[in-house]
């Protein structure tokens, strides 16, 4: 009896451990290996050479190329954070309308979202292409989209955002459901417009989504790499590297990694701002 | 009158906005079905079915093997995030125990420490352990999330308590319980999260590109870049094998949509 009562005890810890055990070894040890090696100077196997205090946040905050790539990082969230958000919105509204072959293009709006970064990526380096491209031949342009520094973040982000359309449109078509249609109805007997409506009625209901899908898109921009690393490299002169990006150079191409940890952990700030941010507006709006 | 024109733009507006997202991927296997002729004249629509790009993608890199890779890697990642996130999550809601709160607190602050924050020190803990180049490797950081957990969380939270009450009383352990009971009743939240799983490991790009540098440890994202490199002025072969790697995401995703999209949106915001 004794044996099973003891047994009852050990049981919830039992199934926890294995879930527990990864997060220790592969988020919450890396993470303090991170702070620790942010603070010293390494040898090019990663292991710890020597102490150095702050001297990698000061070599950092006062490198021309870290700051930029936060500056880089910042620019490029705006804009795919605002364009997504827009698409994924009008979207919503356009297929909720009640029409045949609303399922059909629900699909097609959400489909993005399966697609890889690496794939996206490829297949707009063709598009962009300078002299082979569709776009160019389009518009009848001949603009370097991804070797003119002027224009490389902007190709880099109509990726990103035809990437994030999916899940953008996902949660504003799911929002819109929960509003009361009598809004609506009583708007319409008073005359209002389709876009009146919108305005007035859609936008204020569906905000908390909105709001959330801020945050989402900024935390999701921030960590971007993949679409970086494929179709540009960081360049060119630097115009498309964003944190991560910097991030992997400093580690593995310069084999320094106390300077990446300590850019890692600006990175860890940042990103834990946001995620703060998007917890309580997740309690707020959750009833 | 007005109703009907009304239609009839929504319904223009739809098609138009769907010809846009679904054309980079339409022009995509168009470009795969070239020939480098047709792609010099910047055509949008290809003369022939041919499979000829496809067996040049092949030859330039091993897909076949890349696939290999990725079914794996994604197959065990999948099934070990279940596995560890519905375990857990039994624990959470289905039992007491001491220092449930704290725990879970500890799973929530999981969400806090972003991947590419720590996947240097990650990376340094697989070189230590000798583990470069191997399935391990590839799978041993994403075997378990907090993601996962809420998710199973939320599912057994939903069934009702008399069951378990019930085989509480007639004897039946918490084992036997969750594998012969629990776990069926919420299959329909395993599938969604499954499907979801699978697509983001299928996608996985940096992580496996730090930890393999031979060509037959490379999963697919990895191949693709890797075939980019090694044709620099035809596109043809390339786009073939992105349509390799598309095929199988695109499916899991028409087929899982519906759960795929409850899962994601229910439990998360309303309003």
């Amino acid at each position: 009896m004794k044996k099973k009562s003891f047994f009852r005890v050990v049981e919830p810890y039992l199934y926890l451990a294995p879930a527990m055990i990864f997060f220790a070894l592969f988020l919450f040890w890396p993470f303090f290996k991170t702070i620790r090696l942010s603070f010293a100077m390494t040898t090019p196997l990663g292991e710890v050479a020597s102490n150095v205090g702050i001297s990698n946040y000061i070599s950092i905050f006062t490198s021309q190329k870290f700051l930029n790539s936060l500056f880089v990082t910042f620019k490029y969230a705006i804009m795919t954070v605002i364009f997504s958000i827009a698409f994924g919105f009008i979207l919503a509204i356009v297929s909720s309308e009640d029409i045949k072959g609303t399922n059909f293009f629900r699909t097609v709006f959400a489909l993005p979202m399966a697609i890889s970064a690496a794939a996206a990526s490829v297949v707009f380096m063709f598009i962009f292409h300078s002299s082979m491209g569709i776009l160019n031949k389009v518009l009848g342009t001949n603009i370097g989209w991804l070797t003119d520094p002027k224009y490389a973040l902007i190709a880099v982000t109509l990726v990103t955002v035809w990437m994030n359309i999916g899940l953008n449109f996902i949660y504003v078509t799911a929002a819109l459901q929960s509003v009361p249609m009598d809004l609506y109805e009583s708007a319409s007997l008073e005359g209002a417009g389709f876009f009146a409506k919108h305005r007035h009625i859609t936008i204020p209901c569906i905000s908390p989504t909105l709001f959330f899908l801020l945050i989402i898109n900024v935390i999701n921009a921030v960590q971007a790499y993949a679409q970086v690393k494929m179709m540009t490299q960081g360049g060119p002169a630097n115009s498309t590297n964003v944190i991560v990006y910097e991030i992997y150079q400093e580690a593995f191409m310069n084999s320094r990694f106390g300077m990446a940890c300590a850019e890692s952990m600006v990175l860890f700030v940042i990103l834990l701002v946001l995620t703060l941010v998007q917890f309580r507006l997740e309690k707020k709006v959750t009833y | 009158m007005n109703r009907k024109i009304m239609k009839a733009v929504f319904y223009a507006l739809n098609i138009v906005m769907a010809v846009i997202i679904i054309a980079p991927i339409v022009y995509c296997f168009n470009v795969s079905m070239m020939s480098l002729k047709e792609v010099f004249a910047g055509k949008f629509w290809p003369g022939q079915v041919m499979a000829e790009n496809y067996v040049r993608a092949v030859q330039l890199a091993p897909f076949f093997t890349f696939i290999k890779n990725s079914l794996i890697t994604s197959g065990i990642i999948t099934i070990g995030q279940i596995i560890t996130g519905a375990l857990a999550a039994y624990a959470f809601s289905m039992m007491k125990f001491r220092g449930r709160n704290v725990l879970f607190l500890v799973m929530l602050s999981t969400m806090m420490i972003p991947s590419q924050a720590i996947i240097i020190a990650n990376y340094l803990t697989i070189c230590d352990w000798n583990l470069k180049n191997t399935y391990t490797a590839l799978v041993l950081p994403n075997m378990a999330t907090a993601f996962a957990v809420f998710n199973m969380r939320q599912a057994f939270l939903q069934l009702p308590m008399e069951i378990k009450e019930a085989a509480d009383i007639d004897g039946c352990g918490n084992f036997r319980f969750f594998y012969e009971i629990a776990l069926p009743l919420v299959r329909p939240s395993m599938g969604a999260l499954g499907i979801y799983t699978f697509l983001q490991s299928w996608n996985y790009y940096l992580w496996p590109l730090l930890i393999t540098d031979t060509v037959d440890m490379r999963t697919v994202q990895i191949g693709l870049g890797m075939l980019q490199g090694a044709e620099a002025t035809d596109f043809r072969p390339v786009m073939a094998g992105s349509m390799i790697i598309l095929v199988p995401s695109i499916l899991a995703f028409v087929l899982g949509q519906k759960q795929l999209i409850s899962g994601l949106t229910s439990g998360s915001v309303k309003g």
